[in-house]
């Protein structure tokens, strides 16, 4: 059963996919990405990783489209019709399409317990985090104690980020006033209009 | 083509699907808010690359029956693979902060250009080129 509902759910991605290639509205677009990470969450919930599908749930579909809306409410909101022909990406594309499935001929399929990737350490997380580390969450286990070094070095990530964004986002702006707003390249009225929302 | 193979790589061959979509949008379309998108599809297909990697058939996810320490009711438990969602939880993460300073850019390229269009970014990179 559940992999009917794998199915179905992968199918579904699959359109939402081509679906915000052809749309141009890029609030469309957001929206429709969304849905997207919403879907993709379900999947997760399917294929047993519910702690990937709530923080998708969480992050992806949440904080993610709320923070595309805010640089849509700063930067408008229409995409021009792509100028030249898409004829050399669609190869590009396709080439590397064809490379990965031909790769993908040889993988063990999916969801075999005997797959090579079951066997070295998640056996060793599986048996002995409840002696070592006493959390029957195995994922919070793995994440914060074996593989704590890792979630530091994604809570450097993230604050480099934040800091990087309030730089773009606040520092431009002081220096730009600072200078009598003369630093503007292609100055046209547009973009003053944006930087006083 | 089998049926069997055709089952049992349906979902790796969607992912490349959604990937090469993700990459399509990334280098053919010219605006940049629309080139973020794409390259979200292509991190989110990733992350469903590796979460089927770590499913097995008829497991459940990863967290222990009972109090934990063994017993004979959890040795006929299959768990799925649970490395596979830690790898993916820190790529989440990270994937939302790269976003957000690439919007972050973006903006600031809408601020200084007053347009969000490659195109049009490069034809005003010429023309101060030019003037100069």
């Amino acid at each position: 059963m559940s992999i009917v509902v794998d199915i179905v759910l992968v199918t579904l991605l699959a359109v939402a996919g081509i679906a915000l290639l052809r749309i141009r509205n890029l609030f469309a677009v957001v929206m429709l990405a969304g849905i997207y990470s919403l879907l993709s969450a379900g999947l997760f919930t399917v294929m047993d990783a519910v702690d990937v599908a709530f923080t998708e749930a969480a992050v992806g579909a949440g904080i993610s489209t709320v923070l595309f809306l805010g640089a849509l409410a700063l930067a408008g909101h229409h995409e021009n019709r792509p100028g030249h022909t898409p004829l050399l990406p669609l190869i590009v594309v396709s080439v590397t399409g064809l490379a990965l499935v031909y790769g993908t001929i040889d993988m063990p399929g999916f969801g075999g317990a005997d797959n090579p990737v079951h066997h070295h350490v998640a056996d060793h997380y599986l048996k002995e985090s409840p002696n070592e580390i006493d959390i029957p969450n195995v994922v919070t286990a793995v994440l914060a104690s074996y593989r704590g070094y890792d979630t530091w070095g994604e809570v450097t990530v993230v604050f480099a980020a934040a800091v990087g964004v309030m730089l773009l986002l606040m520092g431009g702006r002081r220096s730009r006033a600072a200078a009598g707003d003369n630093g503007r390249v292609g100055g046209d009225g547009q973009a003053g209009g944006a930087g006083d929302r | 083509m089998s049926l069997d193979l055709f089952v049992s790589h349906y979902n790796y061959w969607v992912v490349i699907l959604l990937m090469m979509v993700g990459f399509y949008i990334l280098i053919s379309r010219g605006n940049l808010i629309k080139k973020i998108v794409g390259l979200n599809v292509f991190q989110t297909s990733v992350f469903m690359l590796y979460i089927s990697m770590g499913k097995i058939t008829g497991g459940t996810p990863p967290i222990l029956v009972g109090d934990g320490h063994g017993g004979d009711a959890v040795e006929h438990v299959v768990y799925s693979n649970p490395l596979p969602h830690v790898l993916i939880l820190t790529a989440i993460v990270v994937g939302i902060a790269t976003t957000s300073v690439g919007l972050a850019l973006a903006v600031r390229i809408k601020e200084a250009y007053g347009t969000l269009e490659e195109d049009e970014i490069n034809r005003i990179e010429a023309l101060v080129e030019a003037s100069e």
